[in-house]
């Protein structure tokens, strides 16, 4: 299939960007998104242009280094899918396709439709853990835990921390991921001695690092690739209420 | 927007402003503004059941009105009950405000770029970043206004402040239809306001689970939809001579 895109192009941190219009021939439909960027890529690099930098790993949506807004959505149009997921069967032969990176002033863009998100590190280091003396791993059941409990906190560290969350959000907010990190973690026995420091140290970082405040719009929820769901920010809320009182 | 390749770990160099506060960060603030709105809908709720005074006639609503004024007496002084809505709604909207204005600088920091590409919002509660914005500033100029015809009865041409049936009456008045129009106007922002609001702070301050959102989410667009009823019907009923 033929297709027109238009591509955000900046050359570093410091130039200004723009969308640059780039037309494609021969995509196949079997392709996911990347290899059709990366087939873009390589005919770029063929008339000795810059090819388009954006970030992958994994390329199989779970590594979360994947990102790119497509058409105005994080991760593309299809719900529950990281960008790496997505094949072009979803489009047809003369579709336009706007791509740009994650917006947010915590995420600045480093080149093109790569942003830096060592943010979301600075947020896991300031809480996002646990303690635990090394040695080897202790049996399985000697620590159990309800099912219900083992769920929610399974379904909530289900997060690759891709920042889609934030990308999404019209307040540039971060509220999803520290929501799935704390749930994840408070649920568990393994996280109680550092619940109260945690989510205060975590909610000083987010703050400290430029993410805004959370409206409970929920495009977050709705972006997220791992369909982590808005019931984490309302836990991330009541810990950090319950931690903020008794700081105080 | 510089970016420091050689240290992507390290902190931000606007460092955080010592000592950090709690109440100071984004859920704080966002509880502050959820407890002084709550404040805001359990008084707009008891005004709403006030207004209905109005269609018991003159005397009755008039009653009511100087009733709240002797609420208490002779224990308590005069206007006693009025003076503790009016210093508690003051320092609602003034927290409420206040903290607005300091969310809305840092999601504006926070989001600085906008998407070239704009796709419609699809989260559980669309747009709810405009609607409490763009229809908080409408909520706003009608307080403004109500408070200079009703209250001040600076623009109203009733000015005799034991007369409060008098005054509505004369403010609804077929030919000022547009104060009516306002009203309504003003009454929709609200609504949408607190169908969002309502749930919004019980998301905000208490933090249900799935089932329990939704539950709110549900009974937050059951109250909405009662207040606006509740307010709307007095001007419309005096619009179109209903009462008169
Ligand atoms: C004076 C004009 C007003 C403005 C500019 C305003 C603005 C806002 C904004 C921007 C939010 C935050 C929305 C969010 O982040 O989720 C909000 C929340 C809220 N407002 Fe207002 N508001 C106003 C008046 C009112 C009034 C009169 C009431 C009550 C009758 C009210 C009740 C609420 C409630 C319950 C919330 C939810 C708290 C939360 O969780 O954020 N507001 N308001
Ligand atoms: S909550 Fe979802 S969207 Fe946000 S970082 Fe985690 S996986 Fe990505
Ligand atoms: S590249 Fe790893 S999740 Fe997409």
């Amino acid at each position: 299939m033929k297709l027109s895109l238009r591509i955000w192009r900046q050359p570093d941190a410091d130039t200004k960007g723009q969308m640059v219009p780039y037309e494609i021939e021969g995509v196949s439909e079997d392709a996911s998104f990347l290899e059709m960027l990366d087939v873009l890529n390589e005919h770029l690099i063929a008339e000795g242009k810059d090819p388009v930098a954006f970030d992958h790993d994994c390329r199989e949506g779970i590594c979360g280094a994947c990102s790119l807004v497509i058409d105005g959505q994080p991760h593309g149009p299809q719900a529950a899918t990281t960008t790496c997921q997505l094949h072009m069967r979803r489009y047809k032969d003369g579709d336009s396709i706007d791509i740009e990176p994650w917006r947010a002033g915590a995420f600045p863009v480093i080149k093109d439709l790569v942003v830096d998100r060592s943010a979301f590190d600075r947020i896991i280091q300031a809480g996002g853990y646990i303690s635990a003396p090394t040695g080897t791993a202790p049996e399985a059941h000697s620590v159990p835990i309800p099912k219900q409990d083992a769920d929610a906190a399974f379904n909530a560290a289900a997060c690759i921390g891709c920042g889609a969350c934030v990308a999404a959000c019209p307040n540039g907010s971060g509220m999803l991921f520290m929501g799935a990190k704390v749930s994840h973690l408070s649920l568990m026995p393994q996280g109680q001695p550092e619940r109260r420091t945690r989510v205060l140290g975590m909610v000083a970082e987010h703050d400290a690092s430029g993410f805004g405040g959370c409206t409970n719009q929920g495009e977050c929820a709705a972006a997220c690739p791992k369909e982590i769901g808005l019931d984490v920010i309302g836990k991330l809320n009541r810990d950090f209420r319950k931690a903020a009182v008794r700081a105080a | 927007m510089s970016t420091d390749l050689q240290s992507r770990t390290a902190a931000p160099k606007a460092a955080r402003p010592a000592p950090w506060k709690p109440w100071r960060s984004n859920i704080g603030l966002k509880i502050a503004m959820a407890v002084s709105g709550v404040l805001m809908v359990l008084f707009i709720i008891a005004h709403m059941a006030g207004n209905l005074h109005v269609f018991e006639g003159r005397e009755e609503m008039n009653a009511y009105a100087a009733g709240l004024r002797s609420f208490g007496a002779p224990l308590l002084p005069h206007e006693s009950l009025l003076w503790v809505m009016r210093i508690g709604l003051v320092a609602s909207i003034a927290v409420h405000i206040g903290a607005l204005i300091a969310l809305s600088r840092r999601a504006h920091h926070a989001r600085p770029v906008r998407y070239a590409h704009r796709h419609k919002a699809k989260g559980e509660s669309p747009n709810a970043y405009g609607i409490m914005r763009f229809g908080g500033i409408v909520i706003f100029l009608f307080v403004i206004w109500h408070l200079l015809d009703l209250t001040w009865r600076t623009v109203n041409p009733v000015k005799d402040a034991h007369d409060a049936y008098g005054a509505v009456m004369a403010t609804f008045d077929p030919d000022r239809w547009p104060v009516t129009v306002f009203y309504l106007l003003a009454l929709t922002a609200l609504g949408l306001h607190l169908r969002h609001g309502i749930w919004s702070a019980v998301q905000t301050i208490a933090g249900p689970n799935t089932k329990w959102r939704k539950r709110t989410q549900a009974i937050a667009l059951a109250v909405a939809v009662l207040i606006v009823a509740g307010f709307a019907i007095v001007p419309l009923a005096v619009t179109f001579g209903v009462v008169s």
